[in-house]
């Protein structure tokens, strides 16, 4: 097997659409391994297709974007999806699978014998009891299927993971606990994680690095503090205003 | 009712093997189809109209159709395919069972939850693994539901396979429909409906089982099912070597007929099989190509329908004429006449005729605009009929087509007027009809012949069995057969009348 995915490189990719839409429009830019990126931006800025493009579901229409040097169409898509994790909003459990063969099915893709013990580590990884293992998916809550969501992604070890809105459905205390939980994850894992969010708040508070995304283009690239500090650019200031001013009126509050 | 039940299990077993591998191949069929569905829209497109523009062709004209098809391609190709019997209503059943399970199986596939498909790309799944993994076992249920529908609608159908000659429950119903013998046809009715349920309960144990995770459940009904085939397949696997089929079309003079013939060969030592209510062309179609061994036909049945010819020379001519032509064309040996005629005869109520003075067909011309004409199915297609109309000028009021024992309800009940009756049928003298003359000699003779495949035209013992039929009947014996067998009182089997007539031959 080769050595796990770790930086992730963009080089002048774009993507349109044959009516003429431009979901991506010339994006250049490098993920250093080891880090958690965000990408941020309204609804239809790119940030999506921009993510999908490293695990093909999405193909560039220009550019190309490589994982360690090597451009991610040099073997076929469902050996490069293997070693990648990914999660996103709809989770997409196996309705007719148990929860268990649910996390385990990247290892049975891969061969492996005897997934009971990685499926229970798994599930107490992403604080789920073990018992759970043998229970249907749709008997779960939101916030537990995403965690099976998570524990699938990262049931095969990947180095790379990528997240599309993995919060969007869930209530604000579940979302913040899975956050936390999924940084942990990041740190404990020595992961390089690229998370998908339109919501800056929940960026700020994760991310090393926030990119952001506007009508298919790169607008802003800083670090949390720096963000903060208003050396994002203009289109990254207007989406931290919304969270700094929610922050200052919850503080005036709470005086 | 024990009696019309004797033949049940033969023909149901013949009847399920037919409607399951028509069930099998429309599985195989719609699946992979199914599956290149939802993946092209085109293709969607253009099978499930393509399915359901087949849906809407009544069944028995599918089967018809697939009869001249078949004989088409088979002379292509030089000979071999057989249009008759078990290939075309295979063919035909198939195409029945399409519809229901490729549209419960793309429905499955394109109502799939989207992110379901994400997922399973999004773990590294192939295509087939995605299909195999992840949508096969989704869309089991639903294409179980449609596997079951095509079910029950393929055993229902293949009760219309009796037409193109292949034995099926529906032998019983057409057999009791022509003698009207209702508890044949309830015994066909109650044995191919609970076939049918029998079928889809099991089917719908399968699906529960599926759609509740429970294997043992869905091997048990598909061992059951495949238990129940391989039962029926039984009694069809030793060799035909040996077995005579004898067909017959559908009506009670052919049934008595056939049996008649039957009990002679089974005397000499042959298993005997029946082909029953076969059409009139299919028929002769039957005996060239081998599908069965010998049957009755009448002489100017084939003149003008096989040989197409529309002078009418007299009634030993066109004997002479068929034999030679039959034997030159198909290599079919017309081994002789039974000695009576069963021609088209135009019939009257005979008070009604006296009172319009109605004696020949010319007289009835004179009358006819005002008057009501009921015909058997084939009769108004047919050349004699329209030699009739052009030697007489012929225009009736009204002309409806019956089954033929309603065609005689038709004209006592005064629903009709004039009927083109059989001059050997019990009935005429029985209810006092007129058979009006043909002074002009329009309609051909009818004389009653014997044909023998071409398989036996050199087996001596199989003609010998035979031969003492020829020239043995004459037509009062025949028409009291026949209304043993049509009348409503005291009716008797068409077994029970060839028994009977066998009893009376006389040289």
């Amino acid at each position: 097997m080769p050595d796990p995915l770790r930086s992730v490189a963009f080089d002048g990719v774009g993507k349109s659409y044959p009516k003429g839409v431009r979901a991506v429009d010339g994006v250049s830019l490098e993920i250093a391994g080891g880090s958690f990126v965000a990408l941020v931006g309204a609804s239809g800025s790119g940030k999506s297709t921009l993510l999908k493009m490293v695990n093909r579901l999405i193909e560039p229409s220009a550019g190309r974007v490589t994982i360690d040097g090597i451009p991610v169409d040099a073997e076929p898509p469902h050996l490069l999806r293997r070693r990648i994790g990914y999660v996103f909003q709809n989770v997409g459990l196996f309705p007719h699978l148990t929860v268990g063969e649910n996390v385990a099915i990247g290892l049975k893709l891969a061969g492996a014998r005897d997934r009971s013990a990685r499926v229970a580590e798994l599930l107490r990884l992403v604080d789920l009891p073990e018992a759970m293992a043998a229970r249907m998916p749709d008997a779960l809550s939101g916030g537990q299927r995403q965690r099976v969501g998570v524990a699938r992604a990262l049931a095969t070890s990947p180095k790379l993971l990528l997240m599309d809105e993995p919060f969007g459905a869930l209530d604000p205390v579940t979302r913040d606990a899975l956050g936390k939980a999924i940084r942990a994850l990041h740190e404990a894992m020595d992961l390089t994680t690229i998370l998908v969010t339109h919501d800056m708040a929940e960026a700020l508070l994760l991310a090393d690095r926030i990119l952001v995304m506007e009508a298919g283009r790169l607008v802003g690239d800083a670090s949390p503090r720096d963000l903060l500090a208003g050396k994002g650019g203009a289109a990254a200031d207007a989406l931290v205003a919304v969270p700094r001013e929610q922050a200052e009126r919850l503080a005036a509050l709470a005086r | 009712m024990t009696a019309a039940f004797a033949r049940v299990p033969e023909l149901l077993a013949q009847h399920l093997l037919l409607a399951f591998a028509a069930l099998l191949l429309g599985i195989a069929i719609s699946l992979p189809l199914a599956v290149l569905s939802a993946r092209h829209r085109g293709v969607a497109r253009l099978a499930l109209g393509l399915a359901s523009l087949i849906q809407t062709i009544p069944s028995l004209a599918l089967l018809a159709l697939f009869y001249p098809l078949l004989l088409s391609l088979s002379a292509l190709v030089g000979g071999g395919i057989p249009a008759l019997g078990f290939l075309p209503s295979l063919l035909a059943l198939t195409l029945y069972a399409l519809l229901p399970i490729l549209r419960n199986a793309v429905t499955g596939l394109v109502t799939l939850d989207p992110a379901v498909r994400e997922a399973a790309d999004g773990v590294g799944m192939t295509r087939w693994q995605t299909l195999r993994l992840v949508e096969a076992p989704l869309v089991a249920p639903m294409v179980m539901a449609g596997i079951r529908t095509a079910a029950v609608w393929t055993i229902g159908a293949a009760t219309l396979s009796t037409t193109v000659g292949q034995p099926s429950l529906g032998d019983l119903i057409f057999a009791g429909l022509q003698t009207q013998n209702w508890a044949l046809v309830l015994a066909g009715c109650i044995a191919a409906a609970a076939l049918a349920l029998a079928v889809d309960a099991l089917l719908g144990l399968a699906e529960w089982g599926i759609a509740h995770r429970r294997r043992a459940l869905v091997w048990l009904s598909l061992g059951l099912l495949a238990a129940a085939a391989l039962t029926a397949l039984a009694p069809a696997l030793p060799g035909p070597r040996g077995v005579v089929t004898i067909g017959a079309k559908g009506f009670s003079e052919q049934y008595i007929l056939a049996r008649l013939i039957g009990a002679r060969l089974e005397a000499a030592g042959y298993t005997v099989r029946y082909r029953e209510g076969l059409g009139s062309g299919v028929a002769y179609g039957a005996l060239a190509s081998d599908a069965i061994d010998v049957y009755v036909d009448y002489s100017g049945t084939i003149w003008t329908n096989q040989m197409h010819r529309s002078d009418v020379p007299p009634r030993a001519a066109i004997v002479r004429g068929v034999a030679d032509w039959a034997k030159r064309t198909n290599d079919v040996t017309l081994l002789g006449t039974l000695g009576f005629e069963n021609a088209y005869a135009f019939v009257m109520r005979g008070d009604d005729a006296r009172r319009r003075g109605i004696a020949t067909i010319a007289d009835l011309a004179r009358e006819a605009p005002s008057l009501k004409l009921a015909t058997d199915i084939e009769f108004l297609e047919r050349s004699e009929w329209k030699a009739v109309q052009r030697a007489y000028g012929l225009r009736f009021a009204e002309a409806h087509p019956y089954q033929p024992t309603f065609m005689y309800r038709a004209l006592t009940s005064g629903t009709a007027d004039v009927i083109p009756a059989f001059s050997s049928d019990g009935r005429i003298a029985a209810q006092d009809l007129a058979v009006l003359q043909d002074p002009k000699g329009a309609i051909p003779g009818y004389d009653a012949v014997l044909l023998v495949a071409p398989r036996r035209a050199d087996d001596r013992r199989f003609q010998a069995a035979l031969r003492p039929l020829i020239g043995a009947i004459p037509v009062e014996r025949m028409r009291e057969a026949n209304y043993l067998v049509d009348r409503d009182a005291d009716k008797q089997s068409p077994d029970a009348a060839a028994r009977w007539l066998a009893a009376r031959l006389g040289r």
